[in-house]
Parts: structure tokens; C-alpha cells; sequence
């Protein structure tokens, strides 16, 4: 922006100081945010590593006796479905699966797309331009749409979902770590580098990677949620894990066509998939202060 | 350079996304393992059926005479011929195309109305109640799946208080005005997040703007400071926002016409790939992608119109 006309001096002064108290005051909490966002991680994945110890019941087993109680029910916390089973260990046992694609899913789409992301920002021209035309197709598609097109044609089963993952989100890093990429090449970091005689890796890996890659750090954590969601999504479309899997989505499924009589078996996964989703939308907003605090 | 000067350009390279468009669809059934034929019939193989099919499909040719093939039905408006109900692609899609329109178009208004007053006063309010609600609101909105969001709505809506059907989408405007009110606002919801948070960080940022303060300055009103200058300039930032999650908008439609069975384009994709009906899906997925590149056709062109500025950078 030219400089131009500007408010009074005093006025400005007040801007300022309001928007420096604001931030450090913003600091503060954000790092709370990140201790509370991974403190309920931690607390998430303690549950389900520890469910054959919290829960006494197998997820699958069935209690003909004891279906559909509802929650509260002396031995079942969290109730039971219509075939008796367990509903707490169902959850517990079915975050296992929720969680290793969140991971699974999101880890290596990270690690691929930024890799392809750095080398196409980095050297630039033909491959490049290759590159951004094909995440521009990419970004064309729905992405659910995209997800469920790839896994109709594999038929629908959770490995079948990784991959479709895999295939299609690698896109998003890949654009942004191309962007961050174009503008460090032309910094005086990346050209002292490079006069010193480093070669392109190094320069790429050691310098460029390690000043950039907050920014796909941060989008990962909102991508892990996007990865949990659809994990559901998927299972709730009856196009990724099958029943009687206790996936989270499933189970919602599952709980829908018991929605007029037990209101607990639908509602309850959705409880869990909230739960996690906030604490990876926390822990990206305290990272997002954390590793990058000019941006906000 | 007039204000739609680079349209042609941007409209080259709408060309050139639709043709790759056509390409990844077309390569979808590429992806089917072993023997699309077998994958088709399954149970009901024979060996001239399976020779029907891939004829039909043109499987028995080489692989660019078949995306010739393709592309040649498709300009004839053929998405090929649907196996399981025994009638044109085309037709098919063609009929669940109008409830997923009117819930695309309906979520979208929803959401406008939704986020631009909590979004706008959330940015002028920073800090105090609206904002601090807002927040935890849609941060909680981020974290929860559409679909289920939709149940617990049903739960509320139609079960305990039978407000809303539970399902269907009933006749005439104003029957799909009713019946698709939950679905539209469950979509409406979760796609407000995004807006809300952007339209709030454009509001604060264009408070601090040097025009704002010159209007004051000059004496104007400070609510039609409000209202001529900030909130439309803080729009204008958002319209790109709006047009680029209309596309998370119908990720969002999939899910909830299946939440609700309502007979549109998500349901027939979730059923197709059940009955493994390969070009009912493949047609689905082209019909979506075209519908994405022509939302974002109008976004640019929408903001081109509103903002002088734009229109120098579109097909950049």
C-alpha cells in the first residue's frame, strides 16, 4: 500500500497498542489450545489402546437378552444395539480404525504431496506447469465424488479408501507447498545456499523444506479431520468399512434405522467423531501460532 | 482492458479442464480390476453377455479409439447404457438432476443467510459474545460429520417435535421448500463454517483500511460507513471464498440426500456403485465435475462484476 493520507497519529498509536495486547493475550490462549487439543488426543488414543481393559465385552459379541438398552444400563455404559452389543466397546474398538486412517491416510499424503509439491516449485518450467494443470483436474472433481468414483471401481472395502485417499489428496499439499516453495527460491537464504556451492537436494531438504513446511503442517491437522469425517462418511455409505465392523460411520448408519426407538445408537459415534475432530482442530490452531505466528 | 477482458483466455482454459475432465472419468473404469465384464455381471456371466458388454463399453479396442468413442457418445449426449436399469445413462442421471440442483441452490442461499450477518458482526464485534459464540459454534460445526448432523436434526425436527418429514422431496416449490429444509440446512451449516470464519477476518481487516477511516473523517454516519463501505468491501473478499466451497457444498449434498433418500444425483452415486452400474457412476462423477467448473466459471465472473480489481487477474 503507497503511503497516503493517514489517520491522526495518536489514533494509529491506539490501533496498535489494542492489536499488540490483543496478540499477546491471543498467544496465551493459543498455547492452551495446543495442550488442549493434544491432552484429548492423548486421552483418545489411551481409550482405545486400553479398550480390552475399559470394556469387558467384545465389540461383535452378541447378547440376545440385553439388546437395546439404553444408556446408563448397569454393565453397559453407553447402552447396547439391537443385537446386544456393547456400544462403549464398539466405539472404543471402532476409534481404532477411525484413528488409523486419520494417521494412515493423512501421513502419507502429507510426506508424498509435499515431496511433489518442493520438487515441482523447485525446478519450475515444463513439469511445473504439468504439475499445476493436473492439481487444477483435481480440484475440478468433488472431492467425496472423486473418493467414491475411485472406490467404485476397486469395490468398496477400507483398503480400497486408503487408496482413494492416497490417489486424490496429495493434490492439496502438493499446491501449497508449491506456493511456499516459489517464494523461498528467490530468498536470500536459498540464493546464499546456493552460492556456497550446496547442491539442489540439499538445498531443497535442508533449507527450503525446513522454513516452509509449517504451512502444510498446519493444513494436515485440518486434512486429518477431513480424513476422519470421510472415513465415516464412507462407512455410513456403506462404501468403506462393512458391517459389522464398529467403525464409527457404520455404526451411525447402523443406529439410523433405529432412530425412532434408540436414539443412542446413532447419535453416540457421532459424539466420538466430534470429540477427536475438535482435538485435531485445536492441536492445528495451536500449531498454526506456534510454528507461523505472523500469519494471524 | 475492459472488465471481462481476460474472459476468453479464462474460458480457454475452461476448455482445457473439461477435456481433462473427460479424460479422468474415462480412465475411472481403467481402474476396475481383472475383467470389467465379470465386475458388470457378476453372477449372470456368460460368455456372450460378457461380449456384449465389451463391445458396448468398445473394450475390444485400442485404448484412444476407445476415448474416441467416449467422447463421441458424449457430444452426442450418451454417457453409455446403464446396466442395471436397462435404459440410457443419460435418461437416469438426467432424472436425479433436478433434487440435487434445488438443494445445491437452496443450501447455498441458506448458508448466505446463515454466515453474512454472524460472520460480519462477529468481525465488528471482535472478541465479545457474537464472536466467542460464533466460534465455538462453527469450530464444533468443522468437527461433525454432515451426515450425522442431519440425524441429529431428524432426531430433534421429526422425531420428538414432527415439524419436518423425515424424508422425500415432496411437490412443487413450495413442498421442496418444506421437505428440503432440514437437508438444506444441514449442508448450510456445515458450509457457513468456512464463510463465517472468512467473511470475519475480511470484516476486521477492512476496518483497519485507510478508506475506512477517511469516511469518518469526512463525517459520515458510522452505521453507513458500516453498511457502504465496510461490509461491502468485506463481501467482496468473500465471494471467492463462497464459490470455491460451493464445491465442499456438494461433497455435503451426497451425504445428506442419503441421509434423507432423497431421489437425487448423491443417492443414485451410493446406489450405482452398490449395483455396480460403472457408467451411471462414471456419468455422475463427469455430470458433478462439469457443475464444479461452471460454479467457478460464475464465481470469477460474479466477482469480476462486483470488483474492478478482479478483473484484470482472471485466467492468471
Amino acid at each position: 500500500m503507497s503511503a497516503g493520507w493517514v489517520a491522526s497519529p495518536s489514533e494509529l498509536l491506539m490501533k496498535a497498542a489494542t492489536r499488540a495486547s490483543a496478540r499477546r493475550r491471543s498467544t496465551v490462549r493459543r498455547r492452551l489450545t495446543l495442550i488442549a487439543g493434544l491432552a484429548m488426543l492423548f486421552l483418545a488414543i489411551a481409550a482405545i489402546t486400553l479398550a480390552p481393559i475399559l470394556v469387558s465385552q467384545p465389540p461383535n459379541t452378541i447378547d440376545a437378552l440385553n439388546t437395546l438398552a439404553p444408556p446408563l444400563t448397569p454393565g453397559h455404559l453407553l447402552g447396547t444395539d439391537q443385537f446386544g452389543r456393547d456400544v462403549l466397546s464398539r466405539i472404543l474398538y471402532g476409534g481404532r480404525i477411525d484413528l488409523a486412517i486419520a494417521f494412515g491416510a493423512t501421513i502419507v499424503t502429507l510426506v508424498g504431496g509435499t515431496f511433489i509439491g518442493l520438487v515441482a516449485g523447485y525446478l519450475g518450467g515444463r513439469w511445473d506447469s504439468v504439475l499445476m494443470r493436473l492439481v487444477d483436474l483435481f480440484f475440478a472433481f468433488p472431492f467425496l465424488v472423486l473418493v467414491i468414483a475411485i472406490i467404485a471401481m476397486l469395490g468398496p472395502s477400507i483398503f480400497n479408501m486408503f487408496v482413494a485417499i492416497w490417489i486424490t489428496s496429495w493434490v492439496a499439499y502438493a499446491r501449497i507447498q508449491r506456493a511456499q516453495t516459489v517464494v523461498a527460491k528467490r530468498q536470500q537464504y536459498v540464493l546464499a545456499a546456493r552460492a556456497l556451492g550446496y547442491g539442489h537436494l540439499r538445498v531443497m531438504f535442508r533449507h527450503i523444506l525446513p522454513n516452509t513446511a509449517s504451512a502444510v503442517i498446519v493444513f494436515s491437522m485440518v486434512d486429518a479431520i477431513g480424513n476422519i469425517i470421510l472415513a465415516a462418511s464412507l462407512g455410513f455409505l456403506g462404501l468403506g468399512a462393512q458391517p459389522p465392523s464398529p467403525e464409527w460411520g457404520t455404526m451411525i448408519a447402523d443406529g439410523q434405522n433405529y432412530i425412532l426407538s434408540a436414539w443412542w445408537l446413532a447419535t453416540i459415534p457421532g459424539l466420538a467423531i466430534v470429540f477427536v475432530g475438535i482435538a485435531f482442530s485445536l492441536i492445528g490452531d495451536g500449531l498454526a501460532d506456534l510454528l507461523r505466528p505472523g500469519d494471524r | 482492458m475492459s472488465r471481462f477482458g481476460s474472459l476468453p483466455r479464462r474460458l480457454v482454459h475452461v476448455a482445457i479442464v473439461l477435456l481433462g475432465i473427460t479424460l479422468v472419468t474415462f480412465f475411472l473404469l481403467r481402474l476396475i480390476p481383472g475383467d470389467p465384464a465379470l465386475a458388470i455381471l457378476g453372477s449372470s456371466y456368460t460368455h456372450a453377455r460378457a461380449q456384449a458388454i465389451d463391445s458396448g463399453l468398445g473394450l475390444n479396442r485400442p485404448i484412444w479409439s476407445q476415448y474416441g468413442l467416449f467422447m463421441n457418445h458424449l457430444f452426442h449426449g450418451s454417457l453409455g447404457f446403464s446396466y442395471f436399469y436397462h435404459e440410457s445413462a443419460t435418461r437416469v442421471i438426467l432424472n436425479h438432476i433436478p433434487p440435487t440442483l434445488f438443494l445445491i441452490a437452496y443450501s447455498a442461499v441458506l448458508a448466505a443467510l446463515i454466515s453474512l450477518p454472524i460472520g460480519f458482526f462477529a468481525g465488528l464485534r471482535r472478541g465479545r459474545a457474537v464472536d466467542q459464540f460464533s466460534r465455538v459454534f462453527f469450530t464444533l460445526s468443522f468437527a461433525m460429520p454432515a451426515f450425522w448432523l442431519g440425524i441429529i436434526f431428524i432426531l430433534i425436527f421429526s422425531v420428538h417435535l414432527p415439524v419436518f418429514p423425515i424424508s422425500g422431496f415432496g411437490s412443487g416449490l413450495i413442498g421442496h421448500l418444506y421437505y428440503l429444509f432440514l437437508p438444506a440446512l444441514t449442508i448450510a451449516l456445515s458450509f457457513s463454517t468456512v464463510l463465517v470464519r472468512s467473511l470475519r477476518t475480511s470484516t476486521i481487516t477492512t476496518l483497519r483500511a485507510e478508506f475506512v477511516d477517511t469516511a469518518q473523517m469526512k463525517g459520515i454516519a458510522w452505521s453507513q460507513v458500516l453498511r457502504r463501505h465496510v461490509f461491502r468491501n468485506a463481501v467482496l473478499a468473500v465471494v471467492a471464498v463462497y464459490g470455491v466451497n460451493l464445491a465442499y457444498l456438494i461433497s455435503g449434498t451426497v451425504l445428506v440426500e442419503n441421509v434423507f433418500s432423497l431421489p437425487g444425483l448423491g443417492t443414485l452415486l451410493v446406489n450405482s456403485v452398490t449395483d455396480r452400474d460403472y457408467p451411471v457412476v462414471q456419468g455422475v462423477t463427469l455430470v458433478f465435475a462439469v457443475l464444479i467448473v461452471t460454479i467457478n466459471l460464475l464465481t470469477d465472473v460474479v466477482q469480476a462484476a462486483l470488483d474492478p480489481r478482479v478483473g484484470q487477474e482472471i485466467g492468471t
